[in-house]
């Protein structure tokens, strides 16, 4: 069986991701390109009985000029046969309706000598607007199968197939460059050609430019590159400009004879009337308010009743395991250690599953580039840039992604500084201990009818992320100088209803990565945590009970078991190490408990929940079924005072302490991989620690 | 008189591209349809006044004021 490679490329809004998910349905993973970190989108298609295809989504560009890291993949992949990804057949996707502009890439890639087909997609949209395609003349005129597909409805895909699998089995290939640089700078090509062993001409032409940027020349051959450009006095940017001025001209002409255009000029479509509401000097702000209020509520509110179920569910699974099960460590560590830890992580499946489905249907629909409009002027004053709107929006959801979207910036000043500051924006992982919290301190009370006071509570907590991002980022843009100007080019697509399978999709896929991830880390910490907190030095663990014993002689037996396992619980390996860093965390409100809870979360906030599980639910003894972490806190006592422990003051200190701290081993790891270096982890994790401490000891002293 | 640049326009005007001010940006611009002779229409403007929406060759590119600055008219 043959195992071809296909890759897609199109302009950003083509319709790419439509195609690869009708083409490769459930059947696609998510990886690294080889070498980088963007995300590599890869499925198989059963082209034929013999055939299954591997199918790579690469990202979309405009030309194989790149602007960004993201798009210096597509290049990168295009211009190197030895490339694990080089593809059998490139098939370009199009977007039928602005088919001069999509052409540009088309001609570029087809250049490049790899076997092509154009899908021409989006011809309900071309024909709504009174303009229609000649398919056939258009693949007479470029020398290409051009296939008529509709990528949302999965139209045309059997056409495709048989295009794909004559261009594998014979592939044809334009019989002469679209461009040919030759023509212009012949010298330069020749001895291009004949020192790196190429055949083709353009492909000669992207060695010349691009050759910095090609990971798979050595840096001999992109010294010799260097060489041949000083012998030729070759200006890279007046070739360029003149090469894409050339291209069009060539490409009007094919489209003048290959498309009908009726649309009476100047009739603005409905996407247009659209803007003017959303980018509105008032409404716009309004709207995208609104927007982000929606999100909190749903994540507040809505979800609610979805947690509550899977809180019964574990609460329920608990109580039958310790029924079934003979008492011992084994059951004990099975339910205190496992399912307290890894229930913690479940019950926020509604939430998240919420926010993803929300974010991605500001996408789908075309909404997310009008924010990035809207947002770049206030943006730009920070330091940043109208697309580290997404990276901070995503933050909202896991500062890894979302420091991997910074990619699309195109500014290295502009990303590193998202890069920096994203970490910032409250993450999903932080939803847990803010969920709890909040619940502890804020009464559940309606205002103006709708709004709940918890939701709001929330709200404030994520705004008082976003503006410590801002004003970080302006600190950070006072320190960090370049001369590198910052640009803002963006097409806005138009509006589009949401492909729902595509929603869906995105919205699994992170739920199981979340749970996946998340939760192996969690069920490794919940049990090594109910080791800790159940084995002591010595036989320090005993003599705490039989000391507890003797000075309550009366007690009665329930309380007797609680105070036997909370003096255990400190005697024990956990109990030492949190009375050992209590000295450090004492200003900010917090006993040796929550230090534990503290030290454990480092690898990962969400921990920290899971670990208030297990603390509580060892220091409990008696098995009460079905409650709560957040009720088990409520009970809590401060042994000194005799009232609550959990008081107002310490809980919005823990509050505030987990809105700024670095509390994630992989945003680091993910910094560390995008910067290239140690130093802007390093950075990260400072001013972000220290900031945590400052403004938590402040609000602990302030509450007090 | 110095050059009209597309930053100039009133929503609704349209222009020709005449040049570029800035050969970096023009390189970008041009790969977005921004071509000599192509003719172009300010469709609006975001909230603040920047960035602004070209209607170019049949699509809306949103650029900032700055950037548009660079693009000069007839």
């Amino acid at each position: 069986m043959s195992s071809p490679v296909i890759a897609l490329v199109g302009n950003p809004n083509a319709g790419k991701s439509s195609l690869f998910n009708q083409l490769t349905g459930l059947r696609q993973k998510t990886g690294n390109f080889p070498g980088v970190t963007v995300d590599k989108k890869f499925g198989t298609w059963s082209i034929d009985a013999q055939t299954v295809a591997t199918v790579v989504d690469l990202p979309g560009v405009y030309s194989i000029y790149p602007k960004s890291l993201d798009e210096q993949l597509v290049t990168d992949i295009l211009a190197n046969p030895d490339h694990t990804d080089y593809p059998d057949v490139a098939i370009v996707v199009v977007d039928a309706s602005n088919l001069h502009r999509n052409l540009l890439l088309f001609t570029q890639v087809a250049d490049l000598g790899v076997p092509v087909i154009l899908a021409l997609n989006m011809l309900d949209v071309a024909h709504k607007q009174a303009k229609e395609v000649n398919a056939v003349k258009l693949a007479m005129r470029l020398g290409v199968p051009v296939v008529r597909i509709n990528a949302r409805t999965g139209e045309g895909l059997d056409s495709l197939k048989k295009a794909v699998t004559s261009q594998i089995q014979e592939p044809t290939l334009p019989g002469k460059l679209f461009f040919d640089p030759a023509d212009e700078a012949p010298g330069l090509i020749a001895d291009t050609r004949q020192q790196y062993g190429l055949d083709n001409n353009y492909l000669a032409l992207q060695y010349v430019i691009q050759h910095d940027g090609f990971t798979f020349l050595n840096r001999q051959q992109q010294i010799g590159l260097d060489a041949l450009i000083d012998k030729y006095q070759f200006n890279e940017q007046t070739f360029q400009a003149g090469e894409t001025i050339t291209r069009y001209k060539r490409i009007a002409a094919i489209v003048a004879e290959t498309m009908t255009n009726q649309r009476p000029i100047g009739q603005p479509t409905w996407s247009q009337k659209l803007d003017r509401v959303l980018l509105h000097p008032v409404w716009g702000y309004a709207i995208f308010g609104f927007i982000l209020l929606l999100i909190f509520q749903a994540i507040f509110a809505w979800a609610q009743p979805f947690m509550d179920a899977i809180d019964a569910g574990v609460a329920w699974l608990n109580g039958q395991l310790k029924e079934s099960m003979p008492a011992g460590p084994l059951t004990d560590l099975l339910t205190d250690g496992v399912l307290a830890g890894v229930g913690g992580i479940l019950v926020f499946i509604p939430q998240i599953a919420f926010l993803f489905l929300l974010i991605s249907l500001l996408e789908e629909s075309g909404y997310m580039s009008r924010v990035m409009v809207i947002m770049d002027r206030i943006m730009r004053k920070f330091g940043l840039n109208g697309r580290s709107v997404v990276p901070l929006i995503s933050g909202v959801a896991c500062a890894v992604p979302a420091i991997m979207a910074t990619r699309s910036i195109g500014t290295r000043r502009d990303r590193l500084i998202t890069i920096l500051v994203t970490p910032l924006m409250s993450c999903s992982a932080r939803l847990p201990i803010y969920t709890i919290l909040i619940a502890l301190v804020v009464p559940s009370q309606r205002v103006l009818g709708v709004f709940n006071l918890q939701g709001l509570a929330l709200m404030g907590l994520y705004l008082l992320g976003l503006a410590s991002a801002l004003l970080a980022a302006y600190v950070l843009k006072l320190f960090l100088r370049t001369k590198e100007r910052s640009y803002f080019i963006m097409e806005l697509p138009t509006f589009k209803l949401p492909r729902w399978n595509h929603v869906g999709l995105t919205v699994w896929e992170s739920v199981r990565s979340f749970v996946w991830e998340a939760g192996r880390v969690i069920l490794a910490i919940s049990i090594i945590l109910w080791v800790l907190a159940s084995y002591g030095p010595g036989d320090a663990m005993d003599q705490a009970e039989a000391r507890v014993r003797q000075q309550h002689p009366t007690l009665a037996t329930d309380q007797l078991q609680n105070q036997i396992a909370s003096e255990r619980l400190e005697a024990s390996y956990a109990g030492v190490f949190g009375h050992f860093i209590e000295p450090t965390i004492r200003p900010l409100g917090y006993d040796w408990k929550i230090g534990i809870a503290l030290l454990s979360s480092f690898a990962a906030r969400e921990v920290f929940v899971g670990t208030m599980a297990t603390i509580y639910s060892i220091g409990d003894g008696a098995d009460e079924e079905g409650v709560t972490v957040r009720e088990r806190l409520q009970q809590e006592r401060n042994p000194k005072t005799g009232g609550p422990m959990y008081t107002p003051a310490l809980a919005w200190s823990l509050l505030i302490f987990y809105v700024f701290a670095m509390m994630c081993m992989s945003t680091l790891a993910a910094t560390q991989r995008e910067t290239k270096s140690w130093k802007w982890p390093g950075v990260q994790l400072l001013y972000m620690m220290s900031l945590a401490y400052l403004a938590a000891f402040a609000t602990y002293q302030f509450l007090k | 008189m110095s050059k009209r640049s597309v930053a100039d326009l009133k929503i609704g005007e349209r222009a020709t591209i005449q040049s570029f001010g800035n050969q970096v940006m023009s390189l970008k611009l041009l790969e977005m349809g921004c071509l000599p002779g192509a003719e172009v229409c300010l469709c609006g403007k975001a909230p603040l006044g920047d960035p602004i929406c070209l209607d170019v060759s049949g699509y809306c590119l949103a650029l900032r004021k700055s950037e548009a600055a660079t693009i000069f008219v007839d």
